[in-house]
């Protein structure tokens, strides 16, 4: 039996409950984990979105409960937000292996959140079950081809949805493929040098910990095509922890899941749910502090709780 | 008791034999089929089961059988009647890999 008290809860959504809200001032981006009085100050030129991750609707676990509920209080979190962001991001995994109503689900919850847009990429858990069919038929609309990829312009910012869950093969990485990378080629091309450029997709587009699938396997061909811009910021999700990696003039950072934890990259023999035990949960929340060095790249581990 | 037998046999030698049975079980635990190769009499029906709290699937590589998300302590089953090398994988977690060998 799961015993969820409300100290328990609590100490859960320290983990789990959150979302992060991104400011933009001249293009560059700065982020906190949502709290109500954090927002962005009516400064011209500057405005907010909040990317929101693997929600997991259809989990039923230890690590969770009732990942409906986490849900519905990180959209009040975002609801609290003055002034409202400006869109939400959803990078993926809006379902917990495509259970049956949980995209609908999903969509209800989302329906009450105060913001202009929401744009979507998929998770591997999102399509693997019908090649993506379902998430396409809801999201594909508006997309590069109605196949999941976009991209789209605001305040000067330029915005890209890559969709890297749909061509899983070698060791399981995510990966791209040849037809959206030869697009964001093209979708780039003429922009200046000078244009803020962020870049969202569900599996991180760094290698992260390739052993348990946390890389996309042809990022680096998609990277290159941002080498010119000044400003290049990389938005994933899929791991379920904050990391922060500084690479050039790009900036990587994964976000939380919604959901649930997962372990810190090569701390647990698989990368499944966390099951946080109510006693170990300061001793958890530090988990995310972990650094991790693969190869010549020093990942630092940035914000990960509410408080 | 063919289930343990499977897993120790495993354990000791990396490949399971398996004689003269007709139902075997492969377990699904941490991100791992076990036993990862399991060699079988034609006509053996695999059952493997889920014990993760993360689905998982039985994916063949050449798309001879599959299942749906496994949830936890779910199973699927799959007999088979010719000889060959099946390799599987998880649909999920494609790093997830093992073979059947029916003889």
């Amino acid at each position: 039996m799961d015993r969820i008290d409300r100290r328990g809860f609590m100490e859960c959504m320290a983990w789990a409950g959150t979302g992060l809200v991104w400011v933009s001032t001249g293009g560059v981006l700065s982020s906190r984990v949502i709290a109500p009085a954090a927002a962005a100050e009516a400064t011209p030129g500057r405005f907010s979105f909040v990317q929101i991750s693997d929600t997991h609707i259809g989990f039923k676990g230890q690590a969770n409960g009732d990942p409906t509920a986490t849900l519905q209080q990180v959209v009040d979190r975002v609801n609290a937000l003055q002034p409202a962001p400006a869109f939400v991001l959803h990078t993926g995994d809006q379902t917990h292996g495509q259970q049956a109503g949980a995209f609908d689900t999903v969509a209800e919850i989302l329906k009450g959140v105060k913001t202009e847009r929401i744009f979507y990429v998929p998770g591997e858990h999102d399509v693997f079950l019908d090649g993506g069919k379902e998430y396409l038929g809801r999201y594909g609309k508006g997309t590069v081809g109605g196949r999941g990829w976009q991209s789209f312009d605001f305040k000067g910012s330029h915005f890209v949805g890559l969709v890297n869950v749909l061509k899983y093969k070698g060791e399981g990485m995510g990966a791209l493929g040849e037809d959206q990378i030869e697009w964001l080629e093209r979708d780039l091309a003429p922009l200046s040098p000078s244009t803020p450029v962020v870049v969202f997709s569900h599996v991180p587009l760094w290698a992260v910990y390739p052993q348990w699938g946390w890389t996309t396997e042809d990022a680096g061909r998609a990277l290159v095509h941002l080498k010119r811009f000044s400003s290049v910021t990389v938005l994933n999700g899929h791991i379920h922890q904050v990391l922060q990696k500084v690479e050039g003039n790009v900036r990587f950072h994964t976000a939380m899941s919604t959901a649930f934890p997962q372990p810190a990259p090569g701390t647990a023999p698989a990368p499944g749910p966390m099951k946080i035990a109510e006693a170990d949960a300061r001793r958890m929340i530090g988990v995310t502090e972990v650094t991790y060095v693969p190869g010549q790249h020093p990942l630092a581990v940035v914000d990960s709780t509410l408080g | 008791m063919k289930i343990v037998a499977g897993v120790i046999v495993a354990a000791l030698l990396t490949v399971a034999h398996v004689g003269a049975a007709s139902s075997v079980a492969v377990g699904i635990e941490e991100f791992k089929f076990t036993p990862p190769v399991l060699a079988v009499p034609v006509g053996t029906t695999v059952t493997w089961i889920n014990h993760d709290e993360e689905p998982h699937t039985i994916t063949s590589a050449n798309g001879a059988f599959g299942s749906t998300g496994l949830s936890h302590e779910d199973t699927f089953a799959q007999t088979f009647i010719r000889p060959g090398r099946y390799e599987y994988f998880c649909a999920l977690h494609p790093h997830m890999k093992a073979i059947v060998i029916v003889k």
